[in-house]
């Protein structure tokens, strides 16, 4: 019988999981490019924000707190690297 | 515990592996650069999961390394190309 920690753990990683499964259907599906870079900055980057979130309590306090840095630096990457792409994407339609 | 963080990775591998095919059908370069986003991000979130599972500590750094990288893809992207400079700066 596994204990609530472990339910904590189960439940957000499969939640984490099915964000994945949401992002990666969005960046295959969505018609238009900048819809795909919306699926692709949200849904991928929540799921591995409940990735994170389950497994900080498998984990030591430093490990923990590292995973946590991991999450932030990849929240900052991705909403910067999304605005840089989008600016990109503008560029490019203005000049043909 | 650790086998279902190990087919939770696995799992996540493969969507990321799935969401390559933007790579090969994306129709601007905007969108190749999507996949190998996704690439950092699915791959940080398969080797975080992994280093929970084989009691690792060490893979987190992994993790850290492909989000690291996947941010500065994204910037010689933006950066890089060859109408991107700012009107102030002309030459080299």
């Amino acid at each position: 019988m596994p204990s609530l920690v472990d339910f904590f753990t189960i439940v957000a990683v499969s939640a984490g999981a099915f964000f994945f499964l949401a992002g990666t259907v969005g960046i295959l599906r969505f018609p238009d490019t900048l819809s795909r870079l919306h699926a692709l900055t949200k849904a991928d980057n929540l799921g591995l924000g409940l990735i994170v979130l389950g497994l900080l309590p498998q984990s030591t306090l430093l490990v923990a707190l590292k995973l946590l840095a991991v999450w932030l630096l990849v929240l900052l990457a991705g909403a910067s690297s999304s605005q840089l792409i989008a600016q990109f994407v503008r560029r490019d339609k203005s000049n043909p | 515990m650790p086998e279902f963080l190990t087919s939770a990775a696995t799992l996540v591998l493969a969507l990321t592996g799935l969401g390559l095919a933007r790579m090969l059908w994306g129709p601007s370069a905007a969108d190749r650069m999507m996949s190998a986003q996704l690439l950092g991000t699915g791959g940080a979130a398969t080797v975080l999961l992994l280093a929970s599972a084989n009691a690792n500590p060490a893979l987190v750094d992994i993790a850290l390394t492909l989000a690291l990288l996947a941010a500065f893809a994204a910037a010689a992207l933006s950066l890089g190309e060859p109408g991107s400079r700012r009107p102030d700066d002309e030459e080299d």
